[in-house]
């Protein structure tokens, strides 16, 4: 009898009324050596980030691509599957294992089930705070986008969850492709006395005036802790530009040091930055900065079980990343006396649906959310015969078959779906659900598009996106991953300098030529042109497609070959 | 603000409240350093035949454009005596964005918005001490879009 099977007879044996207390005492055991490490000094920082508005327990396969490039290269986050267990010291099969690799996924996702949903965050949470009074929740971004619900109530959903789960301070993303009035909206209203939403390098376009607060100072155990605000640098150049079109970004290095200093100053102990940078921005950014205690990150979905000191001339700063999804809740305790961050402990606690009692009142709450929309998020599409993810630099397979629905419902040669991180997995024999679909496609600009693009152009595209996820400095960097290409076949080197990465290309084993013309089918343009444009919404064209196909044939991914990468542990089959 | 190519404007307006005698501002119109196609044909028309990267000189501005046909940039020069701060986008068709004319009184500090075709590197020419002192920056102009 395997695993499945037993359980499939404890689901019977429970129905028939038979208790098993021995399991359940092991269940137990295994939470609370999971989740009740006891508190560590006297200042207690609780941090989520990426969640992508995921209210329900998921499946995220973690990428067994995620290259790391110059001297980024073979250092978290930079590295996959056994290389990353190695690193961080975490045993193959283990639940830690299956949380934060994509190692034997299908069979350890029936082993170990479902991860994150904001009942059993909340539950979570409620058990660390319960042993850290005053602990502060921090919300990383990119919280109310990335699900069916979250678009159809313009973030109400998650806006309304966010404030039960008891989040402090939160900054931003994905928040602003709801445009900048909404965002502003719900800072006044909603989460008026209750979110604070921080962002030194948020500022207007005009004078170059603040648009938020670059940092709160919050007391904790009676200690002042500076929160300080690092949106999504290049929010108007990733997402359409016309959604915050009198906002500006950018890092800000300077002000950045302004605002920490400016902290210090106003008699900050410990200075936590709250970051969406991307963990290779953090990680340059904390060897520039001085005087951040800690970098609390999110943005890249990076999964990093410990932090990564960084030597700066201000002293050291830690740099975390708390992966995507609702995966993860990362718990940092730090001991601070004689006026600064003496010693810490960092853990990245993975948020196991059946090891965590569902919280009742935000059970209650996700239900009365999901009950009009039910019907329309339940609809069967079709069945999978393989494992459907997206997460990795170059493909994924949710993301082939939207290229192949494009490909195939616009009657084009090549199609182009952008690489966002985002998206959760669907296992080999589950239904594809209209949710399944809404999880990798919900945003506010989802048009398809059909455009002829010469072989120049399309090189252009290519070396472009692929300049924003390999380019040595990462400030240059953006942090989305690779788009997906369907059709067209290439090489690409990821060490190679601009506009040099890019190469063998071929359609149906011809070479690609430069002045031709060729029918390109895409999504989610950022112009406020293609608005203006309308096309139909990706996951009703995904639905079509799906929907006369009953049944759906493990996607084959299309892949660039790879130069030079063949020793990168940031690299797994 | 100020927009892209407005150098002379900058210089006419500055003149206009008084920093500069019309006289000086008119000679601050350098034609053949605005028409250079290249660094070495901009800086050659201002004169300058050497120039060497300074730390007294700071070139501040986004590493990616958020858009390409504004792109903020602020010079700042600390070489005592600065007479003149120029700023050239290499890849640029011409070269030569803006040149700020600096009497004894005016702090040497610049903001000003600039239009870029594509990724380049910005230098900022200072001139002071009759002496010509550079920073260079790398500015990308993306596409835009699949972030995150």
């Amino acid at each position: 009898m395997d695993r499945r099977e037993f359980l499939g007879v404890i689901a019977a044996g429970a129905a028939a009324g038979f208790t098993f207390p021995g399991r359940e005492a092991s269940a137990q055991a295994e939470a609370a050596a999971l989740y009740d490490a006891p508190k560590f000094g006297n200042v207690s920082v609780l941090h989520f980030t990426d969640c992508h508005a995921q209210l329900l327990p998921i499946h995220f396969r973690e990428p067994n691509v995620n290259l790391g490039i110059g001297s980024m290269a073979g250092r978290a986050p930079h590295l996959v599957g056994t290389a990353l267990l190695k690193q961080f010291g975490l045993k193959a099969g283990s639940r830690h294992s299956f949380a934060f690799t994509h190692l034997d996924f299908v069979k350890l996702a029936r082993q170990y089930g479902r991860v994150g949903g904001f009942a059993h965050l909340a539950a979570l949470v409620k058990r660390v705070r319960a042993t850290r009074p005053g602990a502060l929740l921090l919300d990383g971004g990119d919280t109310w986008q990335g699900s069916g619900t979250s678009m159809w109530t313009n973030a109400q959903d998650m806006v309304d969850a966010a404030k039960l789960l008891g989040v402090d301070v939160m900054t931003l993303h994905w928040e602003c492709t709801y445009g900048q009035e909404r965002v502003e909206q719900v800072a006044k209203n909603d989460f008026a006395g209750k979110i604070e939403i921080v962002a030194q390098n948020i500022k207007t376009a005009d004078f170059g005036d603040p648009v938020f607060e670059a940092y709160t100072m919050r007391e904790i155990n009676g200690v002042p802790v500076a929160i300080v605000g690092q949106a999504f640098p290049y929010t108007p150049i990733a997402n359409p530009r016309y959604m915050v079109a009198d906002w500006t970004f950018g890092i800000q290095e300077e002000n950045m040091q302004a605002t920490v200093d400016a902290a210090r100053a106003a008699g900050a102990k410990a200075v936590i930055l709250l970051s969406h940078n991307g963990m290779d921005v953090d990680l340059k950014l904390a060897s520039r900065v001085r005087g951040i205690d800690a970098i609390l990150g999110g943005h890249t979905h990076d999964g990093v079980p410990s932090p990564t000191i960084v030597q700066n001339p201000g002293g050291k700063t830690l740099v975390t990343n708390a992966g995507s999804n609702g995966k993860f809740l990362g718990v940092l305790d730090l001991d601070v006396r004689d006026g600064k961050v003496s010693d810490f402990r960092y853990r990245l606690l993975p948020v196991f649906a059946d090891l965590l009692a569902p919280d009742a009142e935000m059970k209650a709450l996700i239900d009365k959310i999901r009950a009009p929309h039910l019907a329309k998020l339940q609809e069967k599409l079709a069945v999978s015969e393989g494992l459907l993810y997206r997460r990795g630099n170059f493909n994924g397979t949710f993301d082939q078959l939207i290229l192949d629905a494009l490909m195939a419902e616009k009657n084009a040669e090549i199609a182009f779906s952008p690489g966002f991180r985002w998206g959760t997995s669907v296992l080999p024999g589950e239904a594809i659900t209209m949710e399944n679909v809404l999880d990798q496609t919900a945003i506010t600009y989802p048009y398809t598009t059909l455009n002829e693009m010469t072989g120049e152009q399309i090189k252009v595209v290519l070396e472009d996106v692929c300049d924003n996820l390999f380019n040595p400095d990462p400030y240059y960097q953006q942090g989305g991953d690779m788009v997906r290409v369907g059709g067209l076949s290439y090489r690409c080197d990821p060490t190679a300098g601009a506009g040099k990465r890019i190469s063998a290309m071929t359609l149906k084993g011809k070479p690609l030529e430069a002045a031709k013309k060729y029918k390109v089918a895409g999504w989610a343009p950022v112009a406020e042109e293609a608005k203006a444009a309308g096309g139909e919404p990706i996951w009703d064209l995904v639905a079509r497609h799906l929907r006369a196909k009953k049944t759906l044939a493990p996607p084959k991914l299309n892949l660039p070959g790879l130069v030079g990468m063949e020793k990168n542990p940031g690299i797994a089959t | 603000m100020l927009r892209a190519g407005s150098g002379a404007g900058v210089v006419a307006a500055l003149a206009a409240a008084g920093f500069f005698a019309p006289g000086e501002a008119l000679a601050a119109w350098a034609k053949d350093a605005f028409e250079g196609k290249s660094v070495a044909d901009a800086m050659k028309a201002m004169g300058a035949t050497a120039s060497g990267a300074s730390g007294d000189v700071q070139i501040v501005a986004s590493d990616i454009a958020e858009n390409g046909a504004v792109v903020p940039i602020q010079a700042i020069s600390k070489a005592a005596n600065t007479q003149q701060i120029a700023i050239m986008v290499e890849k640029n068709p011409n070269v030569l964005a803006a040149i700020f004319d600096v009497g004894p009184d005016v702090l040497p500090d610049f903001t000003t918005r600039i239009k870029m075709g594509e990724t380049s590197n910005v230098t900022v020419l200072v001139k002071a001490d009759g002496k010509f002192l550079t920073a260079t920056k790398e500015i990308k102009v993306t596409l835009g879009g699949c972030g995150g």
